[in-house]
């Protein structure tokens, strides 16, 4: 049994011994990029678990346990894990969590905190927990990212984007019903067993296995129709997980659309280039300013190579490089915003658009704050210039009902439908 | 021959209309559904076999409610602002805007100039569902509520943004005697604000606007005071003939271009639904059998109170009155307890009557053989009852609360009251109040909302309680505020939901919501082992033992859950060991008269509404008032204020005369409450008039309404939009407001960061308000943490944008960090000061913890006033938070207004006569981390917490019981 060391300011630490006998749990946010994640981690020598429970418990647990008023992203991650604890399907005394940390000046920054606290409530402070972050905030003996993992890992986000913006772009037209699930399942599968052995040198193998999964995609027999295009924007958990979201993207095809969402490159490019910012703007932390330009640039220069795959097959609409995206935000919002998703939400609205995704949905959690000024801020605004741009924010929280939401998408959707049907007639 | 059928089901109610070929209204009907949807609409087409049968039928449904059945029968379904928008461009020409009201959502659509429809977000109330809420606190008709409008003579600001809002403005006016005329129109005026501020959303209404739907159709009342705050004339104001039908009108029109199908197959559709039940979440019975809610109700049978008759009653008899929000509740006691009278009631607004009838009928049973001792009063209208009667004493409710609870079960360590309007919890330690919890304005779906709501359905509230006690599937509602549990409810009745279900799921949300949401507890233990519950809404079986479930604990209902609060009151009238007490005899009562007329104290800004109360013989009572002054009081002696002292010491601040730069705008509001010295010293010397926005007022809000973009934004941040209009109206042309990521570093936390709107709201401004595109609005982004490099940026930034010499900047940079650090350090004397007064004049001291902005008048409504004039110091958390050093705490503490916070509460720990006091403003997302934080520290070192939540509303009532029972409850514990 590993005994429990703690540092000098009292974090329980997750040592060598725990990662042999301990089971991380690990909560669900984008399922694509999670199961790579997973994989990748179980390869190290992790037990990892990946949760996938979506049930009202996890909803109580949170509320239960965590102050109402948090964002409902805090409510939901620290809800499945403490319900996943609390049904016992892993031993209480070989439990350990894992959650991201990002920092910065937004309130999600405090989710590990919020999490011990309620561990603590319950009585399980014993348990550890892992802090997910790259910026070397917290640290533990027993869970060290390697540069060799860390290159993996953004592999698995390279394939996690190329996959989820495929399958989006294919799913609603597939002849046959569930072709394109299969598709990136049958992927995940063979890339995750890949995923072992790359290294900064496997560029190229990349290179050709995103341009592989392009030619699959393209090969799902399709009956092209017009359909309406709609964007899902917002808050990072809202945007992507199906939990959170009252699985919008299911919704939203049901609804006979065609879903695109967002990649996460672009997010942790952000994340990089806002170190940046603060010696751009204020001159302080040059020293974090060099070495984020360095991962920025070489972040930029993979993303590239989705581009590129994407384009080798002209079907498919390729993403925006980076660059371009952070460039459209001139005249609207300052590249000084970096709380939460920042100058970023606004330019992916402005890159849908611009790319002729015209409907959008911005979701956010209740009273999330940097949405208030990044998010609907900037919506009217966007509408000044855009006529066409037909967007429609949502906010997410445990009291807010399924009904009331879908009435609103409903109503962005038959704007949608009617400006189709005028542009194809 | 072909027939469109357009049916549109919104939360109350069933909209139907029949077109024929040449889209000609055949048929049309509007009736409640009382929640039983596909009844309804099954009944609805059966009545229409006659015309229906032999014909093409074309069927879309549309509404909120209408979404679940169009999916169970796959009848169309068309999203009912697209419907409306269908109805308008079919049957109205020229029309520019749309307005539509409904039950429980708000629309508006915006024709020519750029289309856009909105409707309200999920957190707002001011609709027909308000109104209908509105008018049943009134307990008037609606039909009167309208009438009653037109004789308004004066209009008082409610929020309508949510109900429980509106109420906690509505009723102290019901309570000071108000006008209900006037206050019917403010209602009306509340939802005509709110859809010009909250839908319209910096879009200007104007051309040709018709109104639409049920509330608009109906209320006259409501036209006018859209037409009149629109400035609309007759010809712009379109009032459409069957206005409450164009939703299914649209609904039929959109159902031209589908399938047909006849008569018996749509009945079958519709029929087919009604075995459909799809309920997602539901909870498990509240009771399994009969039996074993026999065995309930004899346990709790157990509590009992002796009745004793007051008719042949001889001796001492004590008094006590609950004055509460909604109610009236009256008990005389004899010494030993017993009851001898009690009456509960709602106060319909005007409770004085209500006493005095009451108090007529005791002496006339009770004439010659009972001598009322003492008597007192408690709740929100304790004062003007006292005043009104001459009674012995008054007492904070809470206190009266836990005197009762008490009475029932001496070692009583937790007590839940569950009002009409109010949730009050409290802990008891050592025989004193230990810790207090009080529910938000926000989150009140309490007593009341069962009511409304079973009115609404149209049960009696006794029966439709007792409906849930053995539904099979009550319904998982959630934990929320009502607003939200109105859509929850929705969404239930959508699932086809029976009443039974609804009426125990309201049941158990009611006392989650409690629980989770007011007390936040984890597991019940934290309870306690002594639980009363109590207040009238425990009365209700269903609650009862719903609590008892969920807490998987029994606990004392005392069978007077409802007069809890004047049985309290009257066992206080005894603790006053009085033998005679000074209350009106039989005589002065028959005389007594009551009236009441409202004015504003003009003595300073805060411009208190007041009500004048005029009793017989003279005398009168005031009462809205926050500070003595109107009273007439010439106490001089002031005690100390750092609230006030903050907003004077700011005022210093002068614009430059003749400026060689010309004249610069800085918005009052935000951080520049506590960087103004150092903005205004800079431009000041780099050769700038400084001009100021001014101070905040409910007026200069409104100016600045129509620009907000996010209705859930915190106050503060909603009155920048007010202070650059207000800017603007002086032909300001260079506004300055940067943008800060950073803010100081006091060495207190592990960063130094502002709230991301505090940082970034110039960016939002300039977005949104478009009158800044015409002007110079500079927001750069600057940190004043590193003076050697903002003195580098800011040289070359003044350089470049205006001339200016950067020896000139760097020397006028020199100075304002000079003059920041100055006031700054003033403050910190300021509170040294009030401390040192305190100690030396035996009083106790409130820190008032919250942001610098919180000095803002319109944002804290005048509690420091309160507080001083309830007879304490009042300094704040910058006073003392330099005092201290960097504090582990539980969370990430890197917002450098938090760090300041945790270091205040520390001090206060360590002091005996401190007590703190957070100020958070509503939607306030930082808050959520900082207040449990706050509170951790505070409580572990066996501190009271006390929380005071801020917003538009300026009902300083429950600020007010949260403050006495802080300084009842420091005192009980003997501190004081």
């Amino acid at each position: 049994m590993s005994k429990l060391k703690y540092t000098k300011d009292g974090r329980l630490l997750f040592t060598k011994e725990m990662k042999k006998e301990y089971t991380i749990l690990m909560p669900m946010m984008m399922p694509i990029h999670f199961t790579f994640l997973k994989n990748i981690l179980t390869k190290y020598g992790y037990r990892m678990k990946l949760l996938k429970t979506t049930h009202a418990r996890i909803v109580d647990e949170g509320l239960q346990n965590v102050h109402n008023d948090t964002c409902y992203p805090a409510l939901l991650v620290i809800g499945q894990l403490l319900d996943a604890i609390k049904k016992g399907e892993c031993s209480i005394d070989r439990t350990a969590l894992i959650i991201t940390q990002t920092g910065g000046g937004c309130r999600a920054s405090n989710y590990i905190y919020l999490l011990r606290k309620a561990l603590k409530k319950n009585g399980l402070s014993h348990i550890p927990v892992i802090s997910f972050n790259l910026n070397g905030m917290e640290k533990n003996p027993g869970f060290i990212i390697t540069p060799g993992m860390l290159v993996q890992l953004i592999y698995a986000v390279l394939y996690g984007d190329i996959l989820m913006l495929l399958s989006n772009q294919t799913r609603p037209y597939e002849v046959e019903q569930g072709a394109s699930d299969n598709l990136t399942n049958k992927w995940i599968r063979q890339l995750s067993r890949e995923l072992r052995g790359s290294s900064f040198l496997n560029t190229k193998k990349v290179k050709k296995r995103m341009e592989q999964i392009a030619a699959d995609f393209a090969a799902v027999p399709v009956k092209k129709t017009d359909k309406v295009k709609v964007g899902i924007v917002g808050e990072i958990y809202m945007k992507y997980s199906p939990l959170g979201n009252n699985n919008l993207e299911d919704f939203l095809q049901q609804e006979d659309a065609e879903v695109e969402v967002p990649g996460l490159l672009d997010f942790i490019i952000y994340t990089c280039d806002n170190g940046a910012t603060d010696a751009r703007l204020y001159g302080i932390n040059r020293g974090t300013s060099i070495l984020s330009s360095i991962l920025k640039n070489y972040l930029v220069k993979m993303q590239n190579l989705l581009i590129e795959a994407v384009r080798s097959q002209p079907c498919f609409r390729a993403p925006s490089p980076y660059d371009h995206i952070k460039s459209l935000v001139q005249g609207y919002i300052g590249t000084g915003v970096k709380m939460g998703e920042g100058w970023l939400l606004t330019a992916e609205m402005l890159d849908l658009i611009s790319s002729g995704v015209n409907n959008i949905v911005c979701t956010q959690p209740f009273g999330c704050l940097p949405n208030h000024i990044s998010g609907k801020g900037m919506i009217r605004k966007i509408k000044e210039n855009y006529p066409n741009a037909n967007i429609v924010a949502i906010d997410y929280d445990p009291g807010a009902t399924r009904i009331n939401q879908e009435n609103r998408i409903k109503l962005m959707l038959s704007v949608a439908k009617l400006n189709l049907l005028k542009l194809t007639r | 021959m072909d027939c469109f059928i357009g049916i549109d089901i919104g939360s109350t109610t069933v909209k139907a209309v029949v077109l024929d070929e040449h889209k000609n209204i055949q048929y049309k009907h509007y009736g409640r559904h009382y929640a039983r949807v596909r009844e309804t609409t099954v009944q609805l087409i059966d009545d229409l076999k006659d015309l229906l049968k032999g014909k093409r039928l074309k069927v879309a449904i549309t509404g909120s409610v209408g979404l679940g059945l169009s999916r169970d029968t796959g009848i169309e379904f068309v999203q009912e602002v697209f419907a409306t928008r269908i109805a308008v461009e079919d049957c109205l020409c020229n029309v520019d805007v749309v307005i539509e009201l409904g039950g429980e959502d708000a629309k508006i659509l915006f024709l020519t100039g750029g289309t856009e429809e909105r409707m309200n977000g999920s957190c707002a109330g001011g609709t027909g569902a308000f109104i209908d809420q509105m008018a049943s606190l009134l307990n008037v008709s609606l039909e009167e509520l309208d009438t009653l409008s037109f004789k308004h003579e004066k209009i008082y600001s409610i929020a309508s943004r949510c109900g429980v809002f509106a109420k906690s403005d509505i009723q102290p006016l019901l309570n000071q005697g108000a006008n209900k005329a006037d206050i019917a129109a403010s209602i009306y005026q509340a939802v005509v604000d709110q859809t010009i501020g909250g839908l319209a959303q910096g879009r200007t209404i104007r051309g040709r606007v018709a109104f639409l739907g049920g509330p608009l159709t109906f209320q006259k009342g409501l036209q006018e005071r859209f037409v009149e705050t629109l400035g609309l004339d007759r010809e712009h104001a379109l009032f459409p003939k069957n206005a409450e039908f164009y939703v299914a009108l649209g609904a039929a029109l959109y159902s031209m271009n589908r399938t047909a199908m006849d008569y018996n197959e749509l009945m079958d559709k519709l029929k087919q639904s009604l075995t459909y039940k799809n309920i997602l979440r539901s909870l498990p019975p509240l009771f399994e059998s009969e039996k074993q809610y026999q065995e309930f109700k004899s346990r709790h049978s157990q509590d009992k109170v002796r009745h004793v008759d007051i008719s042949t009653y001889t001796g001492d008899a004590y008094l006590g009155i609950d004055a509460g929000s909604t109610t009236i509740k009256l008990v005389l006691i004899s010494p030993d307890g017993d009851l001898l009278y009690s009456f509960y009631q709602s106060n319909y607004g005007e409770p004085i009557p209500l006493v005095k009838e009451h108090l007529q009928r005791i002496y006339q049973l009770g004439a010659g053989r009972i001598r009322i001792c003492s008597g007192a009063s408690t709740g929100y209208g304790e004062e003007l009852i006292r005043h009104a009667f001459h009674l012995d004493g008054n007492i904070v409710e809470t206190i009266a609360h836990f005197f009762a609870a008490r009475f029932f079960n001496p070692r009583v360590d937790f007590i839940l009251d569950i009002g009409g309007q109010d949730i009050k919890c409290f802990k008891i330690k050592n025989n004193a109040v230990d810790s207090i919890m009080l529910n938000e304005a926000c989150s009140s779906g309490c007593g009341s909302f069962i009511d409304t709501y079973s009115q609404a359905l149209g049960y009696p509230i006794e029966e439709f309680a007792k409906l849930g006690l053995f539904a099979e599937h009550p319904v998982d509602l959630g934990s929320r505020c009502t607003v939200f549990m109105n859509s929850s409810i929705k969404q239930a009745q959508k699932d086809g939901a029976d009443i039974s279900d609804i009426s125990a799921g309201l049941a158990v949300s009611i006392v989650k919501n409690a629980l989770y949401k007011v007390i936040r507890v984890s597991s019940p233990d934290e309870l306690g082992d002594n639980i009363v519950v109590q207040g009238g809404t425990f009365l209700n079986d269903a609650i009862l033992r719903s609590f008892e479930m969920e807490t998987e604990k029994e606990v004392t209902r005392p069978p007077i859950a409802g007069l809890m609060g004047a049985f309290g009151a009257a066992l206080y009238a005894k603790s006053l060991n009085k033998t005679e007490s000074s209350i009106l005899n039989a005589l002065e009562l028959a005389k007594f008269t009551h009236t009441a007329k409202a004015a504003q104290c003009r003595l300073c800004t805060n411009n208190c509404r007041l009500t004048v109360n005029l009793f017989s013989g003279n005398a009168r009572y005031i009462s809205g008032n926050r500070c003595e002054r109107p009273l007439g009081s010439k106490d001089k002696t002031r005690l100390p204020n750092a609230y006030a002292y903050k907003l004077k010491r700011l005022e210093e601040y002068k614009p430059l005369k003749n400026a060689p730069l010309g004249r610069i705008g800085l918005p009052m509001g935000l951080n520049m409450y506590e960087n103004l010295p150092f903005w205004h010293t800079l431009l000041s010397d780099v050769g700038f008039e400084v001009v100021l926005s001014g101070h905040s007022t409910r007026e200069l809000y409104t100016k600045g309404q129509h620009t907000i973009p996010s209705d859930t934004v915190c106050y503060p941040a909603k009155l920048m939009h007010g202070h650059i209009e207000q800017l603007l109206e002086q032909d300001i042309e260079t506004i300055f407001y940067p943008c800060m990521t950073y803010n100081f570093d006091e060495d207190l936390g592990d960063n130094h960061y502002n709230c991301p709107v505090v940082a970034y709201y110039p960016e939002l401004l300039k977005a949104n308000v478009s009158a800044l595109a015409e002007i110079e609005f500079h927001c750069p982004y600057f940190s004043l943490s590193n003076k050697k490099q903002f003195t580098k940026r800011a040289s070359s930034y003044f350089k470049e944008m205006f001339n200016i010499p950067a020896r000139v900047t760097k020397a006028a940079v020199e100075k304002a960090y000079i003059e920041q650090f100055r006031y700054m350090d003033d403050i910190r004397k300021y509170g040294l000061t009030a401390i040192q007064y305190a100690k030396e004049n035996n009083r106790n001291i409130i820190v008032l913890a919250g942001r610098p902005y919180h000095v803002d008048k319109e944002v804290n409504h005048g509690i420091d006033q309160l507080i001083q004039a309830l007879g304490l110091v009042v300094i704040t958390e910058d006073c003392i938070s330099c005092l201290e050093k960097k504090q582990k705490v539980q969370v990430l503490d890197q917002w450098t207004y938090h760090s300041r916070l945790y270091a205040a509460a520390h001090y206060v720990t360590r002091c005996k006569n401190m007590q703190l006091v957070q100020l958070v403003s509503f939607g306030c997302g930082l808050d959520a981390i900082t207040t449990d934080e706050v509170r951790d520290i505070l409580e572990s070192k066996g501190k009271f917490y006390t929380q005071i939540k801020i917003d538009e509303i300026s009902n300083l009532g429950a600020a007010k019981i949260r403050l006495r029972s802080l300084i009842a409850a420091v005192s009980l514990q003997g501190e004081i």
